[in-house]
């Protein structure tokens, strides 16, 4: 799974980090339980028993990690082999859990960075261009796309720190140029995508002509789930992918064959489903649909926090308690740009009151401190942004990881200053019903002239165009202006009636058939 | 893998095409830049094509051409109020940013997010060689200025959309004799002022007009009480 370390400094890996990795490990030492380890686990994928993988893959292989690999990585796919019949693709498996767990516990070096990639290509061509005949669960699928993306973005940020680079890491950086080229992950994750044919799937599932969701993605009639369901999850792996690029437009079109309104696969693994909600939002969010992305932030914040307690033994729980937070950070931002409290669920509310009440009330104050806390909020909870090209080899060398970071930065803040004197125009707004335009100006100490241009921005910002060309007005307060009048309207909240009655028989029904059920002694 | 495409193409791809199927390949670049010049001359645009291009660059920034960026923004400024010019900006790195023409487009961008119409056009006119490079420019920019106004104002004074959409005088007569007739516009005599012009009524500037979608319910809510009714 991808690891839990989203700091922005990682740890370097430098020769000397090779060495602690090292130190009382034999790459050949095959403990008894990781025999059997490997034994059970290729008969099951064999078998193709779905269930029993997913248990050794989720639980036996974290039990054997924290027992016997805390701070070691586990033997080398030589040593074990021979266990498995020498079979490759198991072996290529084996390969990428032992690359996790290495990346997950330890820090690579240079070259086993270049090797883990080396094994994602043989694994995906295989997957890719040959018939592969196994069902491994979704939690695995996710996991490989999830980790392959993670490790491609840990490779930017490792390669964008060039100052301390030994002679010998810019050595292998030269030769190894192909080594996590930004071309080559996107165009596995795209090679997956069009090889599962899965949009066309998606789309004949509407129509009822295909079976995808109804199953979890697996194949009941014999054949294989993994080129599938890897496809599906390269979707999010692309919007993944073009987020840290700082290209949200593309990333939200990869994303487009998947109905997030809809559970589908993409909710039967709960990693998966935070990383999707999470980029999508995230992607609204420096798009300005601010509305959009406060309904998916809060629908899923409202998910997890009812359904946490179910994952605590879990390795992803950190995981998800980490993406939480997050979440609660860049709901905060939306709504301070955006306030439109109503949209947000009561439980939710509370815990955003709870963790940033307060800081709010002081973004929306625009002053220095607002913008101190909007850079906090953003750093703290943005994906870690990167610079795809390849670096200059020449000297001097620099440090430039977080160049990508601080351009998004930047023109988020800009935007917001952009945004700077509506909070007042608000503030206004609703304690007037009607108001004269040379009134309003003298309150808030600027020239008519200029009061029309705040007003201009206000209704340009606060009117969103969607993706199909659509006016989208997300202002709480809103106006129009008849020659020098200004006059206000306030946008009710109106009771949704229909929904009401709806919901009641839907419950009272429930109500009656439970009673029926009672038998009366 | 990956950076292959066929060496024979019989098919001729469109670079619409290029973009939606093959768009992580090198190789369509020059494409994609010929495709910014085509979309400038004949007046169309592509935002996804223009993003894939700035992504190449930010992929191998030596063949980044400068001019070729300078005018998808000038393209992204002409399609307000959509969001593209920041969409673009976001894919720039920060260095090219700084140089003089794109500072400028940056600034007349600013202008126009934040409704400084005048400020525009005097910035626009000390830039004639950016801005007049790219035909339908102005038109795009009058066009997204009468929306703002139109979300904004019931009735405007004649001065404040003069300013707005940068024609005076006679000129000026005319462009409102040709939106009276062709698009509903309406000329009052203010009260002592001057003209008043009444734009057309639409949700935005006339809330009374708003569909109150709260009290429709769809009908795939309707189905879940189906089989209670029945």
């Amino acid at each position: 799974m991808a690891t839990s370390r989203y700091d922005y400094e990682e740890a370097p890996g430098t020769y000397d980090d090779a060495n602690r990795q090292d130190i009382g490990y034999d790459p050949n030492f095959v403990p008894d339980s990781v025999k059997s380890f490997v034994v059970h686990l290729y008969r099951h994928i064999r078998e193709k028993n779905v269930y029993e993988i997913h248990q050794m893959y989720e639980i036996s292989f974290q039990t054997l990690s924290d027992r016997l690999f805390k701070d070691t990585p586990w033997p080398s796919v030589d040593a074990v082999a021979h266990y498995v019949d020498n079979d490759q693709v198991f072996c290529l498996l084996y390969r990428e859990m032992w690359f996790r767990h290495l990346y997950a516990r330890l820090s690579p070096t240079l070259k086993q960075r270049i090797d883990s990639w080396d094994n994602y290509c043989s694994l995906f061509q295989v997957v890719l261009h040959r018939v592969v005949n196994m069902q491994l669960p979704n939690q695995w699928l996710w996991d490989m796309v999830d980790e392959f993306v993670y490790q491609f973005q840990s490779f930017c940020q490792y390669r964008a720190k060039m100052k301390n680079k030994t002679e010998q890491e810019i050595a292998l950086l030269r030769q190894f140029d192909q080594a996590w080229n930004v071309y080559g992950v996107l165009n596995y994750l795209q090679a997956f995508v069009e090889k599962s044919n899965i949009i066309q799937i998606l789309e004949q599932e509407k129509e009822g002509g295909e079976q995808f969701t109804a199953t979890d993605g697996y194949d009941y009639s014999g054949g294989s789930n993994v080129l599938k369901v890897l496809g599906y999850f390269s979707m999010v792996g692309l919007l993944r992918v073009h987020c840290l690029l700082g290209d949200y437009q593309t990333g939200l079109k990869c994303l487009l064959p998947i109905d997030i309104s809809q559970q589908g696969v993409y909710t039967s693994v709960i990693g998966s489903h935070i990383a999707t909600i999470y980029h999508y939002g995230f992607a609204n969010l420096m798009m300005r649909r601010y509305v959009e992305a406060i309904h998916e932030f809060n629908k899923i914040l409202l998910y997890i926090y009812k359904t946490k307690q179910y994952h605590q033994k879990s390795p992803q729980y950190e995981q998800i308690l980490k993406k939480n937070e997050q979440m609660y950070a860049l709901l905060a931002i939306c709504l301070s740009l955006c306030p439109q409290v109503k949209l947000v669920e009561e439980t939710v509310n509370s815990q955003l009151r709870e963790k940033y009440g307060e800081k709010m009330a002081r973004m929306q104050r625009y002053d220095d401190e607002a913008f101190a806390i909007y850079d906090e909020l953003f750093s703290y909870a943005c994906p870690k942004f990167i610079t795809p090209s390849a670096p200059s080899f020449e000297e001097p060398l620099v440090n430039y990881n977080q160049d990508a970071y601080r351009l998004q930065l930047k023109l988020f803040l800009y935007e917001v200053k952009q945004q700077q004197l509506l909070s007042g125009v608000r503030t206004f707004l609703k304690v007037y019903s009607t108001i004269s335009l040379g009134k309003l100006a003298n309150y808030m100490e600027v020239d008519e002239a200029t009061l029309r241009s705040i007003l201009l921005t206000y209704k340009h910002k606060t009117h969103a165009v969607d993706s199909d060309g659509k006016i989208i007005s997300n202002a709480d307060v809103d106006f129009y202006i008849d020659d020098d009048m200004i006059h206000v309207v306030e946008s009710k909240s109106v009771k949704r009636y229909g929904d009401y009655f709806l919901r009641q028989i839907v419950k009272l029904e429930g109500v009656i058939t439970d009673m029926d059920r009672v038998k009366l002694e | 893998m990956g950076r292959e495409t066929p060496k024979q193409q019989q098919v001729s791809y469109t670079v619409e095409q290029l973009v939606a199927v093959n768009p992580y390949n090198p190789d369509i670049l020059p494409d994609l830049e010929n495709y910014v010049n085509e979309q400038v001359s004949s007046q169309t645009y592509s935002l996804d094509a223009n993003l894939c291009l700035l992504r190449l660059y930010q992929f191998e920034p030596e063949r980044m051409s400068p001019q070729i960026v300078a005018r998808i923004l000038v393209k992204a400024l002409m399609a307000m109020p959509a969001p593209d010019f920041s969409l673009c900006l976001f894919l720039i790195p920060e260095r090219v940013q700084m140089e003089e023409q794109f500072k400028t487009l940056i600034v007349l961008s600013h202008y126009l997010e934040t409704g400084r119409f005048r400020q525009f056009w005097d910035e626009a006119a000390k830039s004639r060689h950016i801005v007049e490079a790219v035909p339908g420019f102005e038109q795009a920019i009058q066009t997204y200025a009468i929306r703002v106004l139109s979300l904004t104002y019931q009735k405007i004074p004649r001065p404040v959309l003069a300013e707005a959409i940068n024609i005076e005088g006679l000129s000026l007569d005319k462009f409102l004799e040709h939106q009276a007739a062709n698009s509903g516009w309406i000329l009052e005599k203010g009260h002592g002022r001057g003209q008043l012009i009444v734009l057309p009524r639409n949700e935005f500037n006339h809330p009374e007009l708003k569909k109150s979608a709260a009290d429709t319910v769809p009908l795939e809510h309707i189905t879940r009480i189906f089989p209670i009714l029945g």
